[in-house]
């Protein structure tokens, strides 16, 4: 598998991202803000974590503008894979290729720390490794990772699949972490090939830095 | 001229710097206060001396970049 890892002025899990994707064997490529195409031959597009542009304005709200951003989508319309992690998440809700919004934190509080993470939906092609309602140790690193969604928009993401993970505790019932809209986490388009999440798999590879569970989350993007 | 666009979180989407300011304006006493909203203000100089142009331009960054929809408003003033 060919993954490109895309990196905007104040992206900073690009590294660790590469690490992840190599670990399990993957090529990657970072591909700068400014180009106007993705290399060839790729299988998924990640939109790794940081803080592009400062977060200025609202996190996410100027990355999605950038040249590359126009190919990502022209990808993902053609059914490429696209997948985003904490500021990528954000980026792909302010480009309209994700449902909702992300707000600041309800406590206003940046929050880092490993948190348990409740598996609701594997029917898509990211999950497909996870067991439904299993309880997965993922870290977050958010200041605005309060997802919004109206209710209307919710129940149709529901019924069709796309609330893919929820913050929860470590029996699976769902916790207030950031003010989330019933808590989610994780969500992905209605065509079930663009993902975002605000938690951390890339962070999460290594069993002595705490979990390993990031490994069957970013393998599902092998089937 | 120049155009000054408020942006605010939509009724109903719940605020959550206004809601910290309010219990704080609160427990420091100041009563009668029945809710806080927190916005931006983003003042922009507009070359142009047209007003109705300069309201539609403002208006287009508006939905493009300045806010986001999903879950804000806006409001334009030209001076």
């Amino acid at each position: 598998m060919k993954v490109a890892v895309l990196r905007f002025p104040g992206t900073n899990c690009e590294f660790d991202t590469q690490y992840a994707f190599e670990k399990l064997g993957h090529e990657t490529e970072l591909v700068w803000h400014e180009e106007t195409t993705l290399p060839e031959d790729i299988d998924l597009v990640v939109v790794p974590g940081g803080f592009s542009y400062g977060d200025y304005l609202r996190s996410g709200s100027i990355a999605r503008f950038a040249p590359v951003m126009k190919a990502v989508k022209a990808y993902a319309d053609n059914g490429g894979k696209v997948l985003g992690i904490c500021n990528g998440f954000q980026i792909l809700t302010e480009a309209g290729m994700l449902p909702g919004a992300l707000k600041r934190n309800h406590h206003l509080h940046f929050i880092s720390k490993h948190q348990t993470i409740c598996v609701v939906s594997n029917d898509n092609a990211f999950l497909n490794k996870c067991e439904k309602d299993e309880v997965l140790n993922i870290p977050i690193a958010h200041a605005d990772g309060n997802y919004y969604i109206d209710e209307e928009s919710l129940a149709k993401m529901e019924a069709n699949g796309q609330i893919l993970l929820r913050y929860s505790d470590a029996e699976g019932n769902r916790l207030v972490v950031n003010g989330s809209v019933t808590s989610i986490a994780g969500v992905c388009n209605e065509t079930k090939n663009v993902f975002g999440l605000m938690p951390h798999p890339e962070r999460a590879m290594e069993a002595i830095l705490g979990s390993q569970d990031g490994i069957r989350m970013l393998q599902g993007f092998e089937a | 001229m120049k155009a000054i666009v408020n942006v605010f979180l939509k009724e109903g989407v719940l605020d959550p710097q206004g809601k910290a300011a309010h219990h704080a304006l609160h427990s420091l006493g100041f009563e009668g206060v029945s809710d806080v909203r927190i916005g931006k203000q983003i003042i922009l100089e507009i070359d142009t001396s047209d007003k109705a142009e300069a309201e539609a331009k403002v208006k287009e960054m508006a939905e493009t970049l300045l806010a986001n929809t999903v879950i804000e408003d806006y409001t334009i003033e030209i001076a």
